[in-house]
């Protein structure tokens, strides 16, 4: 241990989990080793959209030697559900997509269940199925929940039995009726786009074992292993204190990990056998069709802005295909809602965001949220006004942002930001004032920006812990139940505590991995880019109440007052005194008195915790209220792209991105963010499940789905960091992991625009629809 | 049925008894212990289960078991030398090319093919040795800066 970082916060020091995953040390579930007593789960999926289970008979799986267990609906009669309570954990009575689980089995090998998974028989009555949620949302659509009304969801969420409509957020500010004719230019279309997927590179995978105590162990790659608890514990009737998660390193999980999908499916399974762990690794089809995906959405917007370039009005109308269950989902498109204008301040409102019912994949978390998906459609329709009026975008932009202390849409007052300066930084890096050649005479180059905002969205009161414990030497572990997904929790929570305790980051090790709700202090969920803010702000309130003991105890030690005292690079000193006390094993033993008359102190544990407590609820009919969420983090993004004119493809030359981050931690990381976000969003512009008239997804591989590599990614991906500090937030900061996806798609979109000047309201964009869009008038 | 079969990982000669159907991937992550290759679509698709089988880089998930007979592989677990880090291992770290590392093991093994045989690639030779190897974190930008550094070639 050479190096000795001291005062971390604000310096790109190296990641504390690089060293494990470079020497293949790094474990994942399915890396975990359980011996000979292991059995094999394997799923029995829906082959229908929509229909109802007329009868299950499992008599011919059963026989098969080696299998022990056959799990249906009738094992798991009780609901589950982040926000709305509207699933079994095994379908019952009625299956609403195509790869619903309808019955689990387990057996001695992976290949016996699987052979008698397709053993299983089960009968069904077909119904008519809804794939679009522009549908779904009609009068006479078929119904997918007839029993809606039954299920439980929170105050915030407003569902309308009798429909397909989960949630309904309605925003209105000003009259929009009023401003349309003060408008010089008014643009109005419809945007769509389909479900896409998360491919993690790991998939879904969980091991349950359900011991004859009665103690119940679910080992998950998971964002939320408490919130999986939760879970499980009510919907399998489990005492929260007997439900452990473990979870360790997550390969992978933009939001598709988050909350829950086929775990409680384990779980369900181990309780047939117990004292057997059963393990359930999802095929990358099953990843694609019976895990998570991204909701798909129309949109039907219509935004004016005056001949000065103010914009007046919005109307927007979000449909979001939310899937055979949208327990997650209703959430994004509240989000979407209170949300809808995207990063402007515009003085007159009438938004609606509906959540649909349809017979699809289950909708859920994906990094953005819902914020992708509108900005799509807002980013195109603002540069569309810019050119009616003939004012450059970036300009109608810096005019119509959001800023500091604006009344925003919901009434809510704008948390400093400085969308501006973002805007500034992406411009000068792309050179937005310079047009510049292509690189062929096919070839068409164009250049194009979109920005973003996006608040975290979650309940109004998710909390986190955090617990600091020194050692003999000195050294520190951090305590969280935050999960490293890649993003580097583990890295700048060690950073943050280093620097609230005054020791050097290399003292600090962050035990949380795994995850273990039986031992990590409580988490939410690692979702919404809400880790470096909400568990940061435990993880300093740990590390300054460790601190104070430390203080306390030398100053009775020194016979000095605690205020004069302070911690720096792992020493008490003195600004009275000058003394100096070395945290080496003092922090462990204490101190003696004179003369060793009595001691003082005993082992410094600190703990410390976070949780908003100042969101308010909104007006059901208006969207109004003093605080909608906790706050903002901005951006922007622009593009620089070639479009082959022969053959429709798309290059993407450089994307330029700066983010309103408060504070960076750990620079480095944000800028990680950046370029890896980048990619992602540059890949979700060509990404796009597609399903036949039955349902059936015709692209559930990675040959027909597929993602950007490095022969896709753009060589240059330049990265700027805006430090507008966060009142709240730990030294400032705010997230940014989810946020640096949000605006690539439009951002592309306008570039391709300014190159050929076509438009596409359509996702995804693919080289074939770009060509024939380009040729139209040669057929 | 099962057949007989000796190779060698990462130095160390193995003799295990596998299934006509079983791959490599499988020897080595359920037999060996051997877990840094990962399992991200069993199809030849992702590029996680890369590993060198006579210094190529091959998908394990792509090899059956009785063809690696008498052959050597490498696995990132054989990178690291008497305690040190391959030049790779450590410009992953040092360049943060690294995020949640499922994809890692499988993109240092195709690098390493590519360096062994030519030491200091550009980075179109890079992105190409690379481009079955999907990872949907990093963006790439900074696993291409890695190699490049360790090819004598980075900026």
């Amino acid at each position: 241990m050479t190096t000795q970082t001291s005062n971390p916060v604000g310096k790109s020091v190296p990641r504390v989990d690089a060293y494990d995953k470079v020497t293949g040390a790094a474990q994942y579930v399915d890396d975990m080793q359980f011996g000979p007593g292991l059995y094999y789960g394997k799923l029995v999926h829906s082959p229908y959209a929509h229909a109802l289970i007329k009868k299950i008979d499992a008599s011919k799986a059963l026989a098969l030697p080696g299998v022990k267990a056959v799990v249906t609906g009738e094992d798991t009669p009780h609901p589950i559900g982040l926000y709305m309570k509207d699933r079994y954990i095994f379908a019952r009575d009625r299956v609403r997509y195509v790869g619903e689980p309808v019955a689990g089995v387990v057996a001695t090998t992976a290949e016996i269940a699987e052979q008698a998974a397709k053993l299983v028989e089960v009968e069904y009555e077909e119904l008519e199925p809804v794939f679009d949620p522009y549908e779904a949302v009609q009068p006479g659509a078929p119904l997918i929940h007839p029993d809606m009304a039954d299920y439980e969801w929170p105050n915030f969420i407003f569902p309308e039995p009798g429909t397909n409509i989960s949630e309904h957020f309605k925003l209105r500010k000003g009259n929009v009726e009023e401003a349309w004719p003060k408008c010089a230019a008014i643009v109005e279309e419809t945007f769509r786009l389909p479900q896409i997927q998360h491919v993690p590179i790991e998939t879904h995978v969980a091991i349950a074992r359900w011991d004859l105590s009665g103690e119940v162990t679910l080992w998950s790659p998971s964002q939320s292993p408490f919130a999986q608890r939760d879970l499980v514990s009510q919907s399998l009737n489990i005492s929260h204190g007997n439900m452990r998660v473990i979870s360790p390193y997550v390969g992978g999980g933009f939001g598709g990990k988050a909350g829950i999908s086929i775990e409680a499916n384990v779980v369900a399974m181990a309780r047939a056998v117990k004292g057997h762990p059963v393990k359930m690794r999802m095929t990358r089809e099953e990843e694609f069709v019976c895990t998570n995906v991204r909701q798909s959405l129309n949109a039907h917007t219509k935004i004016g802005c005056d001949a000065e370039g103010h914009v007046l009005a919005m109307e927007t109308r979000y449909y979001f295909g939310g899937g055979g269950y949208n327990d997650y989902g209703v959430n994004i498109a509240r989000a979407s809602g209170y949300s809808c204008t995207g990063p402007y301040h515009i003085p007159n409102v009438k938004g609606d965001s509906y959540c649909l019912y349809t017979n699809t994949p289950i909708g859920s978390a994906m990094r953005g949220f819902g914020m992708p998906e509108i900005h799509w459609g807002i980013e195109q329709i603002m540069d569309r006004l810019a050119d009616e009026i003939g004012m450059d975008p970036a300009e109608f932009r810096r005019i119509n942002c959001v800023k500091t202390g604006d009344t925003i849409l919901t009434g809510m007052k704008m948390p400093a930001v400085d969308l501006v300066q973002c805007i500034d930084k992406v411009t000068a890096a792309i050179k937005w004032d310079k047009k510049e050649p292509a690189s062929a005479p096919h070839k068409r180059r164009g250049k194009g920006l979109a920005i973003m905002w996006k608040a975290p969205a979650m309940p109004p009161n998710p909390g986190s812990s955090a617990i600091v414990r020194f050692n003999e030497d000195a050294t520190v572990n951090v305590y969280i139940g935050a999960q490293e997904l890649g993003q580097g929790a583990f890295t700048v929570a060690a950073q943050m505590a280093a620097q609230a305790l005054g020791v050097p980051y290399e003292w600090v090790r962050v035990s949380a991995n795994p995850v273990d709700t039986k031992y990590s202090p409580y988490e939410w969920q690692t979702v919404a880019s809400r880790i470096t803010w909400s568990t940061g702000n435990a993880v300093r309130a740990a590390a300054l109440n460790a601190r104070q003991q430390v203080l306390d105890i030398v100053a009775k030690h020194w016979d000095e007052d605690p205020e004069d005292l302070d911690i720096k690079n792992g020493v008490v000193i003195s600004y009275k005194s000058e003394r100096e006390q070395p945290l080496k094993n003092m922090v462990i033993y204490g101190l003696p008195n004179e003369n060793f008359e009595g001691w003082q102190g005993g082992p410094i544990i600190g703990t410390g915790k976070f949780m908003p407590t100042y969101v308010t609820n909104l007006d059901p009919e208006t969207g109004q209220g003093a605080r909608a969420v906790v706050h903002y983090t901005v951006g922007a993004q622009a593009v620089d792209l070639e479009v082959d004119t022969e053959t429709g493809q798309v290059e993407i030359l450089k994307i330029a991105s700066a983010y309103d981050v408060g504070k960076a931690i750990n620079p480095d990381l944000v800028l990680t963010q950046i370029e890896g976000g980048a990619v992602h969003g540059m890949s979700s512009a060509f990404e796009g499940m597609f399903f036949d008239e039955q349902g059936r997804l015709k692209n559930p591989s990675l040959v027909d789905y597929k993602i950007a590599t490095t022969l896709d990614a753009p060589r240059e991906i330049h990265g700027d960091i805006v430090e507008t500090p966060l009142e709240d937030g730990p030294w400032g900061a705010r997230g940014v992991g989810e946020h640096v996806m949000v605006q690539t798609a439009p951002a592309i979109a306008n570039a391709l625009y300014n190159s050929v000047g076509v438009r596409f309201n359509d996702l995804p964009l693919s080289s074939e629809k770009i060509y024939l869009a380009l040729h139209r008038d040669e057929e | 049925m099962l057949h007989e079969i000796t190779f060698n990982v990462n130095g160390e000669p193995y003799t295990v008894a596998v299934k006509s159907q079983h791959t490599l991937l499988d020897v080595l992550r359920e037999k060996l212990g051997i877990t840094s290759p990962k399992r991200g679509c069993e199809n030849g698709e992702c590029g996680a289960c890369t590993v060198l089988l006579d210094g190529k880089p091959v998908n394990s998930c792509m090899v059956l078991a009785v063809e690696a007979a008498g052959h050597e592989i490498e696995t990132v677990e054989g990178l690291a030398r008497d305690g040190e880090l391959h030049p790779l291992q450590k410009a992953f770290i040092e360049h943060n090319a690294v995020q949640c590392g499922f994809c890692t093991p499988g993109v240092l093994m195709s690098a390493k093919g590519l360096l062994d045989e030519n030491p200091h690639p550009n980075v179109d030779e890079i992105k190409h040795a690379l481009a079955g190897n999907l990872c949907r974190c990093t963006g790439y930008v900074r696993i291409v800066d890695a190699v490049l550094d360790v090819a004598g070639n980075g900026q």
